[in-house]
């Protein structure tokens, strides 16, 4: 096997470990980008894949499964959205929330599907598959064309993310919706609709995400699958600085990172010297790269890379 | 007069603090015979026994948490005595107040059973004296406090001994949890088995640097497997190497509990622990009153540890290969770390003819020759 060859099959494996991130990311990302931080990600992605899991199992249907996770991630966001929306409660204590139900409420519902193996079939049509003409071009074809259609949608998804976000109205109102919901009204907006409707399609793509690992990475419950994957995409929302494209790069990139782990730890030649890169320093790496993100965003005060306006905050609609 | 009655006092107040010093003294010069014997005659009552179990991950891991949980089952089952458990309990500070509670819950033994739950074990063992512990896989050990494991060991060399009759490669991959002579022994061990059969196969390892962490621990077998191993091993908690070696059509041994299920085309056999051997003898000597701190360490002999059913997707031979070596295990023929053993590094460690004592193999940081890769 050459070295590329190697490369290749490394990234092709990084690319798989970044798509949960990914799908976590775009959650984020929607959430965010109308104004409100869903530290719920970690929960709505367990959510999402025990329920994808256990409807693909009772169900033998992969379409059904991957419904059901995003329809599950989609509950733990409304419940988040209610709270935060119309109740107007602190986001971070509720995302808190959010993430310990999630985790409680999976290993609720997962207590009996442990040990169960997922229909052949559902696991047949999530398989890695080979996309017609892109995976023939060399070293990127295979990277990134020689994946489950899971995958697949992952990036697909962040590309229309990216385009809905900038290039459509819908997408304007909704930054809008972000940056200031008091302007947004005045201009005829409904941002509580607004709020819902983006909130609830980023619990959809964190429950997705969930669902990867259980139908499609692992695949197979196991209590607590994720493992903190959520909160890397929490810090991914930052390190992507909002943008669904820098979010695929990122994504992939972290995947990567945890990925390469393995490659170093037997140790690389530097000078004749074997060095042992220590494990836990690349598991910090993806935490350290993002304060660094926020830093250099914060000090270079480039307006396209901001936070929303009004992350964090509640809007009511009479304070003026 | 008034001295006479001080000196009574004096030699009274000494005599109290010799019989306050002998209920302990005894036991922390550890000799059994003499373990304190008002508590040793009385024992519990089964009824009121409430056993306490500490698990690192949850059940439903389908490996080293699900198998303790067997083995409380088993305890309950074969004795009646009461039972509860704590799941993910942290192997930090937090393990000290999930003890606590268990005790204020009425728990009079406490089965801590990962590593990393010792040190704080211990701890809360020197508050309660009259709770009895249990440590899995640790070493500490105090007048109420006995630490036990399986030689799982042996049953990772005849595991060895199935994935080196399998490996046409000769290229065999070992996704391991932590870098601690536990695992290092357990790796050794499977690398002596596969090389008892194919002298010149390598075993890769890779460190995911948690006990349970299901995507990194199948992401390792695929790094392994990319790297061209056609045999996969753990010593980690989910199914996620077996399954990783199921879609590459290779093959798998797994470990803890049977997982033929999650890779039926990939799994060859598993090294078992069948921790409710421990479980139920040590409460019963509690009931009996025979109780003594201990370190058991027993292995394939007493059934603590065995291997998996060999699965149709062995090697041919394979069964009489294991047969062989488990009976030369058992009746003392063969043990598994004789010399001469060379590290990875090709420096002897131990000289030929010569066996490794129990603390040199508690202690094991080296990687015998074989294995690919480093420690930590």
């Amino acid at each position: 096997m050459s070295w590329l060859n190697a490369v290749e099959l490394f990234l092709q494996t990084a690319v798989q470990m970044g798509t949960p991130l990914l799908f976590g990311t775009l959650g984020g990302i929607l959430s965010e980008k109308v104004g409100h931080l869903n530290l719920g990600v970690e929960g709505m992605m367990l959510m999402g894949a025990v329920m994808g899991f256990q409807v693909g199992v009772l169900t033998g249907n992969p379409a059904l499964a991957v419904l059901a996770a995003g329809l599950a991630g989609m509950i733990g966001a409304l419940i988040y959205a209610v709270i935060t929306i119309t109740f107007m409660g602190n986001q971070v204590v509720t995302g808190l929330a959010l993430t310990i139900f999630g985790t409680g409420f999976s290993s609720f519902i997962g207590a009996g599907l442990s040990g169960v193996s997922l229909p052949e079939n559902v696991q047949a049509s999530l398989a890695a598959v080979n996309i017609p003409l892109l995976s023939k071009i060399p070293f990127f074809g295979p990277i990134f064309f020689q994946q489950s259609l899971y995958s697949l949608s992952a990036l697909v998804l962040a590309v229309l993310l990216y385009v809905y976000l900038n290039k459509t109205r819908y997408g304007l109102n909704m930054r809008m919706v972000g940056e200031n919901p008091s302007a947004a009204e005045a201009s005829g907006i409904n941002a509580t609709l607004y709020k819902y409707v983006h909130i609830l399609a980023g619990g959809f793509c964190c429950g997705l995400g969930g669902a990867f690992l259980t139908l499609v990475f692992v695949p197979r419950w196991q209590d607590n699958i994720t493992a903190g994957q959520g909160w890397i995409a929490v810090a991914l929302v930052i390190f992507a600085t909002w943008n669904p494209l820098k979010a695929i790069f990122g994504a992939y990139f972290f995947g990567m990172l945890r990925g390469l782990g393995f490659k170093l730890q037997s140790g690389i030649p530097i000078f004749g010297h074997n060095v042992v890169i220590p494990a836990q320093i690349l598991d910090m790496l993806p935490y350290i790269m993002t304060i660094a993100v926020l830093v250099f965003i914060t000090m270079n005060k480039k307006k396209e890379n901001q936070a929303p306006a009004w992350l964090g905050s509640p809007y009511f609609r009479e304070e003026r | 007069m008034v001295k006479k009655a001080l000196a009574l006092l004096l030699a009274a107040g000494m005599a109290f603090a010799t019989v306050g010093c002998g209920g302990s003294a005894p036991a922390e010069e550890a000799a059994p015979a003499e373990t304190p014997a008002a508590e040793a005659s009385a024992g519990i009552p089964k009824e009121d026994i409430k056993v306490g179990f500490l698990y690192v991950g949850p059940i439903g891991d389908e490996g080293y948490s699900y198998a303790h949980n067997q083995g409380r089952l088993q305890l309950e089952e074969e004795l009646g005595v009461e039972t509860v458990y704590v799941e993910n309990v942290p192997e930090s500070a937090d393990c000290e107040k999930v003890i606590r509670d268990l005790i204020d819950q009425g728990c009079n033994v406490i089965y801590a059973t990962s590593f990393g739950h010792g040190e704080w074990a211990y701890n809360v063992a020197q508050e309660f004296p009259d709770v009895y512990f249990g440590h899995g896989t640790g070493y500490l050990q105090g007048d109420n406090f006995s630490n036990y494991m399986g030689r799982v060991y042996e049953a990772r060399y005849l595991a060895g001994i199935a994935a080196g009759m399998k490996s046409a490669e000769g290229k065999i991959g070992y996704v391991a949890a932590m870098p601690i002579p536990e695992v290092i022994r357990g790796l050794n061990a499977f690398t002596l088995g596969v090389r008892s059969v194919n002298p010149e196969a390598t075993v890769e390892v890779k460190w995911t640097n948690s006990w349970y962490d299901p995507t990194m621990e199948k992401a390792a077998a695929v790094e392994l497997l990319n790297n061209g191993c056609d045999v996969i091993a753990q010593h980690c908690d989910s199914t996620g190497p077996q399954i990783a070696a199921q879609e590459k059509g290779v093959f798998a041994v797994g470990y803890n509990a049977p997982t033929y299920n999650a890779a039926p085309n990939a799994y060859l056999t598993a090294p078992l622990f069948h921790w409710g051997e421990f479980y139920v003898s040590d409460v019963q000597s509690i009931i009996d009153g025979t109780w003594q701190s201990q370190s058991y360490w027993t292995g394939l002999a007493t059934g603590m540890v065995s291997l998996d059913e060999l699965s149709a997707n062995c090697a041919e031979g394979t069964a009489e290969a294991v047969d062989a070596a488990r009976q030369q295990i058992i009746d003392g023929s063969l043990f598994v770390f004789t010399g001469p053993l060379k590290d990875n590094t090709g420096a002897e460690r131990v000289a030929e003819g010569v066996q490794m004592t129990d603390a040199e193999m508690l202690s094991m940081d080296w990687l015998v020759e074989g294995v690919i890769g480093t420690v930590g």
